[in-house]
């Protein structure tokens, strides 16, 4: 069902959205269950139809046994949720598959900051490529990323890759995602982080390996010194005016 | 009990001066009547708000009638004020501190609370925290923006944050409400224990009290940590000590753990006595027994316990341990097994009972039949492995309002529809009532079904102009724009009960004595 909602752009994205369609469908037939009696009792015993009310307290364990029904049928379909939600949550946070590429991931007010390890995939030599607001990744690669912040609280957000990660000034935060579909995507920051939060978001753009090699070419030919040139806008206020509907529009 | 001997605690005393009886009172009765009028004009208050930042969500960059253009601060500010009134300035007052003082000694047989000078007190802490918020708006740099929850280093530093007197402004309000309700709590919990009527055992009080004393438990019980962790963020902001800046050997986190510590264990805080309420409505109109009583006592103790174990599910995404969420998932989970309980033992209520829809009993079932849709959306958010990715999307905020609006709004109605004849002698008109009743459930539904698809979709919170996201539910615009009209509609069905409130205290039929339904 969550595929038709919103594309699944990484290896872990069905698992989080069968583990999703499997809760709403375990939890919806508690609801219409629920719902359905309590419209029942409303419709069955209002007081035109029954101007006599019996007297149940509900003590006596001839009444009270609904209740346990109900109980035990609760805590097999939590051990079931628990399962799956503790096996996907496993999957994409605890458990770091072999990274092939890593980058590093910086949010600051607002902007997101991405260094490619360039064509030696490693980080912090000569060849990195450092890109504001815009990230480039080739797909079908596991990728760690080192999320860092410089200021305030921000969360790396993909919804298509179905991941989200808080960034903490004052740590390292690192985690994994192997892109899958090719295409142009979003990300978001969904960490409330002032004035400018509503509009931190930035262009992911997953290509093939082929492409990722010849953009990384372009970016290291044009940019010897790659964070001073980039394609995107490159500071925070260019940043800002190129963003839609006027951030900066005065009452 | 007759109503119309209202001031049954100063009857033998001196005349009342003006002052004395209505600004500075000491009966519990009109101390209730102070906090249900102060929480009333919050309510409509962060229902206007919500008009305005929904309005720049449906028409970004548009005038919005009656404000004019939101900027990207005052967006912040009013979506910030609007969870933090609602929560602290709406639901508190009126659940727990008006039906509290109103309902304890008149259900128990007592005169007044125990403590009437220290119930003065605590209301005008109250008030003096309401002027405090709503005066930071005024100030230079304008209302904190940094969203409820108020995380630091953006909560704790002008220079992030932008609003230098607004941050500080926020939290001291906050703190001052949290002292108001730890006045408040104390009172109400001595005076169910040591003024109850001869005669009246544990197991004799009526639900409702129960529920709001074990939420004022609740609430003294988890809010000290917050108290610090506000005074340490106040002492941040004015003084740079650095509890939170990790620049400074502080942790950021730390502040998230006190944060939510009080966080969640504050929603049983509002939704015991909801629950109460409702438990006192649904009896008198199925003309039924709650069903188990002592099952429902337990478990509200049992729920209350369970909530100071499953904070960190606020917290999965936030960079603490991964292995610890797997802990605070099952603990979570855990937590539908007493609200399964509570909701089938309301329904259960209902069985072979003989069931009168007036306003009151419409506003209590709507509150459980919104209230379920409420519970069970939270399984998703409460799987880790699910909330990696609704967390902090508006399936977040539909689901929380799916709980937050059944407990303040129709919970809070219900027993406003209910216990006015008690407050005021004279009857509201019904049909008028259930004007309202349907023209507040049914937006209330549109507002908020289609942010559960819009969560789901990619929408995160707190968005001042989807347009800078292009690709995430773009063609969803539409549902963006009938939630906007949604909420101008349900905050426009509010106009007929506002005139039903105020002209049937004068108009209204007079209650006879067996009005409240038969109860008093």
């Amino acid at each position: 069902m969550m595929e038709h909602i919103i594309l699944e752009g990484s290896s872990y994205a069905a698992q989080i959205d069968h583990l999703i369609d499997l809760i709403f469908v375990i939890v919806g037939v508690w609801f219409l269950a629920a719902e359905g009696l309590l419209f029942y009792f409303i419709i069955r015993y209002r007081r035109k139809k029954e101007p006599k009310a019996a007297y149940v307290t509900g003590e006596s364990p001839k009444h009270t046994k609904w209740i346990h029904y109900a109980h035990y049928a609760v805590i097999v379909c939590d051990l079931f949720i628990l399962y799956f939600a503790v096996m996907a949550w496993y999957h994409v946070k605890q458990e770091l598959p072999q990274a092939e590429r890593t980058i590093r991931i910086v949010g600051q007010q607002w902007a997101w900051k991405f260094t490619d390890p360039g064509l030696d995939n490693e980080l912090d030599t000569a060849d990195d490529v450092v890109t504001m607001d815009e990230l480039h990744l080739q797909v079908n690669t596991v990728y760690h990323f080192k999320l860092e912040a410089k200021d305030v609280l921000h969360s790396f957000s993909v919804p298509v890759f179905r991941l989200k990660q808080d960034a903490i000034p004052g740590r390292v935060i690192t985690g994994w995602f192997l892109p899958t579909k090719t295409g142009e995507f979003d990300i978001q920051c969904t960490q409330m982080c002032g004035l400018g939060h509503g509009i931190m978001g930035a262009k992911l753009v997953v290509e093939t390996k082929e492409q990722h090699k010849a953009w990384l070419l372009e970016q290291s030919g044009r940019a010897p010194q790659p964070s001073a040139q980039n394609s995107t806008p490159n500071t925070i206020q260019n940043n800002i005016q190129n963003k839609p509907n006027g951030l900066i529009t005065k009452k | 009990m007759d109503h119309n001997h209202d001031n049954h605690s100063d009857h033998g005393h001196h005349e009342m001066t003006f002052s004395e009886k209505y600004l500075f009172p000491v009966d519990h009765k009109r101390i209730a009547a102070q906090y249900l009028t102060t929480g009333m004009f919050m309510g409509l208050l962060g229902g206007f708000f919500a008009y305005i930042f929904r309005s720049q969500q449906a028409h970004p960059g548009s005038e919005v009638l009656g404000y004019g253009l939101v900027n990207a601060n005052q967006y912040n500010a009013l979506a910030t004020s609007h969870g933090t009134l609602m929560i602290f300035w709406f639901a508190m007052p009126v659940l727990i501190a008006a039906f509290g003082n109103f309902l304890i000694p008149l259900m128990i047989g007592a005169d007044d609370m125990v403590f009437p000078r220290i119930n003065r007190l605590s209301y005008q802490i109250f008030l003096l925290s309401t002027i405090v918020l709503i005066a930071s708006f005024f100030v230079p740099g304008g209302a904190f923006g940094g969203a409820w929850t108020a995380y630091p280093p953006l909560s704790s530093t002008a220079q992030y944050s932008m609003t230098p007197w607004g941050s500080t402004m926020w939290i001291t309000a906050v703190g001052l409400e949290f002292v108001a309700f730890l006045l408040g709590g104390i009172n109400f919990i001595v005076t169910l224990m040591n003024a109850r009527a001869p005669g009246m055992k544990m197991y004799d009080i009526p639900i409702v009290l129960w529920t709001i004393v074990i939420a004022s438990i609740l609430f003294m019980a988890s809010v000290g940590p917050l108290l610090a962790g506000a005074i340490m963020l106040i002492f941040d902001q004015t003084m740079h000590i650095g509890f939170y800046d990790p620049q400074k050997g502080g942790d950021p986190i730390l502040w998230q753990h006190l944060f939510w510590f009080f966080g969640h264990p504050e929603v049983y805080v509002v939704l015991l006595p909801a629950m109460g309420i409702v438990a006192e409505i649904i009896t008198v109109f199925s003309r039924k027994k709650l069903f188990g009583y002592r099952t429902v006592l337990f478990t509200m103790f049992g729920t209350g316990l369970l909530s100071f174990v499953v904070w960190a599910h606020h917290q999965f995404l936030a960079g603490v341990d991964p292995r610890m969420s797997n802990l605070f998932t099952v603990t979570t989970i855990l937590i539908s097994i007493p609200v399964t309980e509570m909701c089938f033992v309301y329904i259960a209520t209902l069985y072979k009972g003989s069931i009168e829809l007036t306003t009151a009993m419409l506003f209590a079932l709507s509150f459980l039949a919104a209230f379920l849709m409420g519970g069970v959306t939270g399984i998703f958010l409460g799987a880790s492995g699910a909330d990696t990715y609704l967390h902090d999307t508006y399936f977040v905020i539909a689901h929380f309002h799916y709980t937050f609006v059944p407990i303040a709004i129709l919970a809070g109605l219900a027993g406003l529809y209910f216990w006015y004849p008690k407050m005021y002698g004279r009857m509201m008109n019904e049909t008028l009532g259930k004007i309202h009743f349907w023209g507040t459930f049914i937006p209330f539904n549109c507002i908020f079904i289609p942010l559960f698809y819009l969560g789901a979709a990619g929408d995160q919170r707190r968005v001042y102009n989807y347009g800078a996201f292009p690709h995430t539910a773009a063609n969803l615009q539409y549902l963006r724009q009938f939630a906007t009209a949604s909420v101008i509609v349900m905050l426009l069905f509010q106009i007929p009960f506002l005139y039903n409130y105020f002209t049937s205290m004068f108009k209204g039929k007079i209650a006879g004595k067996n009005s409240s339904f038969g109860l008093w």
